[in-house]
């Protein structure tokens, strides 16, 4: 049983990760992957946050998958998930205030985040409980780790720091006072604002279809 | 500052400054997924100005006579998402009778509005803005609404011109759309500041 299995959890682990990795090909959850990634802190939280209730809701769908009504699961589907939103917004209002007041309300937005409504349809609801879990580990790596690649790049391009340290040596005021050439890295604010989130996942979009094209 | 001003100033922030699409990243799904056609976009536009406003006016009514007197904070979201699921139903309901060729067009984005977060955001944020007074709440719901028709309507015109233009071929689809929304969010930026 296990050898049977773990060819299709493996594939589904990974399709997770790059063939359907939920924002660069199948696009689900845009409005989290535009508004929390000007840094990669706030990336990474809501990452996991996402993650976390996409695996409870996985779980607990897969269970009552035989109990479903068809004209009511979608009902089903957004009150387990809004429970577990709940769980996870009154921890992080816990454990990391701060976080949370940055966040603000991306945290309960996660409930209608398509991503989970959609593992929550197209797999869970047709899967046992093993392939269900291994969906959502996959799935949620792949919308932690695109988050966190695209958190990067906005943070880096426009304050020059990564995970809040700074790696490029931003350059000194007044430096075209002492003429020469710019002595440091000049960051670039429009990408912490709506402007740069919209233009690096265009971007961020059109590359991956290249390299799919080379792949083809 | 009398009422009216307040109500008028709020209804322009909540519609060109604060424009739930360009500064909040919200309802994003439907604005690239229904944005090929200005009809459509139009339409769905005002299905969804019609279900914020109810859902705005219904969840500031629940969450003030109900939640908030019973200290039932933690029910808030739950509640918030029935009474917008309820709210899509009946949307759905009266398009399916009234205007079967739109209710074909539409397809299954008329049912995911319930999922639009321009919608549930919207609900929030009536809550963190601490909106204290339900004619305030019915008009921002309101402004929110004809803020998305507004974006969503301009979005459409573009992208059946860009049909015209030579994209580049890795971006065609999603990836243009999304820089054409970046450059739009950037000319929103020029309100930014004119309503304190």
């Amino acid at each position: 049983m296990a050898n049977s299995n773990s060819p299709k959890a493996l594939q589904t682990l990974l399709a997770g990760l790059w063939k359907e990795n939920p924002v660069l090909a199948l696009l689900l959850g845009m409005c989290p992957t535009l508004a929390v990634t000007a840094d990669v802190k706030s990336a990474l939280t809501m990452g996991l946050s996402t993650s976390f209730v996409l695996l409870c809701s996985n779980i607990v769908v897969s269970l009552m998958r035989n109990l479903l009504k068809p004209h009511l699961r979608i009902l089903m589907f957004t009150l387990t998930i809004a429970t577990f939103v709940t769980i996870a917004d009154l921890y992080l209002k816990a454990f990391l205030p701060a976080m949370s007041d940055k966040l603000g309300p991306y945290i309960p937005l996660i409930i209608v985040n398509c991503i989970i409504i959609c593992r929550a349809e197209a797999c869970a609801s047709k899967n046992g409980l093993f392939i269900s879990i291994i969906d959502a580990i996959g799935m949620g790596l792949g919308f932690t780790v695109t988050l966190c690649m695209l958190g990067a790049i906005r943070e880096i391009l426009a304050t020059g720091a990564v995970f809040g340290k700074q790696v490029l040596p931003v350059i000194s005021e007044n430096w075209y006072l002492t003429g020469g050439m710019p002595n440091g890295f000049i960051p670039m604010f429009a990408f912490a604002l709506p402007v740069g989130a919209f233009v690096t996942l265009g971007l961020i979009l059109g590359l991956v279809n290249m390299i799919n094209k080379k792949t083809a | 500052m009398d009422t009216l001003t307040t109500l008028v100033l709020g209804f322009l922030s909540i519609v060109i400054v604060n424009n739930l699409v360009f500064s909040k990243f919200l309802g994003i799904c439907p604005y690239l997924g229904v944005s090929g056609r200005i009809d459509m976009a139009f339409g769905m536009g005002l299905a969804v100005t019609f279900v914020v406003t109810l859902s705005g006016t219904l969840t500031w009514l629940i969450d003030h006579a109900l939640l908030i007197p019973n200290n039932l904070d933690i029910l808030r979201y739950v509640c918030f998402i029935l009474v917008i699921a309820g709210a899509v139903q009946l949307v759905e309901m009266y398009v399916r009778k009234f205007f079967p060729a739109l209710y074909e067009s539409f397809g299954i984005f008329l049912a995911l509005i319930t999922t639009n977060c321009a919608i549930l955001g919207m609900c929030l944020f009536l809550n963190l803005w601490k909106v204290d007074n339900i004619v305030e709440a019915v008009v921002l719901s309101f402004g929110a609404g004809i803020g998305f028709t507004m974006a969503i309507c301009i979005m459409a015109g573009i992208r059946e011109n860009l049909q015209l233009a030579n994209v580049p071929e890795a971006l065609k689809g999603a990836p243009i759309t999304l820089i054409t929304a970046g450059l739009l969010s950037m000319a929103f930026m020029g309100f930014a500041g004119m309503i304190k």
